[in-house]
């Protein structure tokens, strides 16, 4: 295929033979490494450093009033959300399967499931949803967070912890949005095998958010300080 | 020729494959959970490890089959695991930096 005619059906091949958006995705998923890690690096130098509570592992007793300020981080609560999220992965790669397969013949004797499986639309709206409902449950940890006395202000812990997870539910609430676009244009004109990458584009930024998650509910909360 | 060769790294694992993937991510995050309420390992020098081999673990997987770069080009894993590499060990360094974590030799005056 020429040059041109790929420019013609939209692809956009450089001298390595691959498609600059998938390169431009990658760069972009690298660097957001690096943003990342910097975030996580203040949390962890930060860890144990505040000087009045709540703490995210222990009590705190505020000398000047008596008040006992419980551990403030809630284990079942998270556990839940990022198995929502984990979840959401699972849907986002079956959406991708789904629009890469469109048009194939189902083989002989499919079933409900099978059917299921080739519906971009369906898996489309059970990542949107499970990427709002992790959204829901940080709203929930941040609003019960305030409610107990820790504000982005208070001490070192929720300066740092605020910065990190609302940057990571802000990417998140990016991806909802971006796969939202996508819902809107398989309901216009539906998504074709010709539309995979901008599919796959939207699946590698989403997956990147989830990995961010393991990382982040590993070192925020399942180790103590 | 260079097309057809972006075209032959364009294999995705199958359902199969996904729903074991799902489920070991499942069962690692379940394990990670579970260990966090036994205060014995909290306690014990493995746990803290422990937790990051899991969770690397996890992170690897993830890549590998649902980012699909164990079956990319090589040059996406590059431009990934180059600058994760870099964010990994700047993260290691403003540790040291900042006295989080410390190499203790043994034996010394």
């Amino acid at each position: 295929m020429s040059a041109s005619a790929d420019a013609a059906h939209g692809h956009h091949y450089t001298t390595t033979g691959l498609d600059n958006r998938k390169i431009a995705i990658w760069a972009f998923i690298g660097s957001e490494c690096m943003l990342f890690a910097s975030l996580i690096s203040t949390y962890l130098i930060y860890k144990g450093k505040s000087i009045v509570g709540p703490f995210p592992h222990t009590p705190w007793t505020d000398p000047s009033s008596g008040k006992v300020f419980p551990a403030i981080l809630n284990i079942p609560v998270t556990s839940a959300s990022t198995f929502v999220l984990l979840m959401s992965s699972l849907a986002m790669v079956l959406a991708l399967s789904a629009v890469e397969n469109r048009g194939k013949p189902l083989p002989p004797g499919a079933g409900a499931w099978d059917k299921a499986l080739t519906s971009s639309k369906l898996w489309l709206w059970m990542t949107c949803l499970l990427g709002a409902g992790f959204l829901a449950f940080q709203a929930y940890e941040f609003t019960s967070f305030v409610h107990e006395g820790l504000t982005i202000r208070r001490n070192l812990f929720g300066s740092s912890f605020f910065t990190l997870t609302g940057f990571h539910g802000a990417h998140v609430t990016a991806g909802v949005i971006w796969l939202g676009s996508l819902l809107a244009i398989d309901y216009k004109r539906g998504l074709q095998p010709s539309d995979a990458l901008a599919v796959d584009l939207a699946a590698l930024y989403w997956h990147f958010v989830d990995v961010v998650w393991i990382a982040i509910f590993t070192l925020l909360y399942l180790i103590p300080g | 020729m260079s097309q057809d060769n972006a075209h032959a790294e364009h294999y995705h694992p199958t359902w199969k494959e996904y729903k074991w993937v799902a489920l070991i991510l499942f069962l690692i995050t379940v394990v990670e959970v579970w260990v966090y309420y036994i205060p014995e390992l909290v306690a014990s020098k493995a746990f803290v490890p422990g937790l990051l081999i899991m969770s690397a673990v996890k992170f690897a997987i993830v890549v590998m089959y649902y980012m699909h770069l164990k079956y990319d080009h090589k040059l996406f894993r590059s431009l990934f695991v180059g600058p994760l590499l870099v964010a990994i060990l700047t993260l290691l360094g403003l540790l040291f930096l900042f006295s989080k974590i410390a190499i203790r030799l043994s034996g010394g005056g």
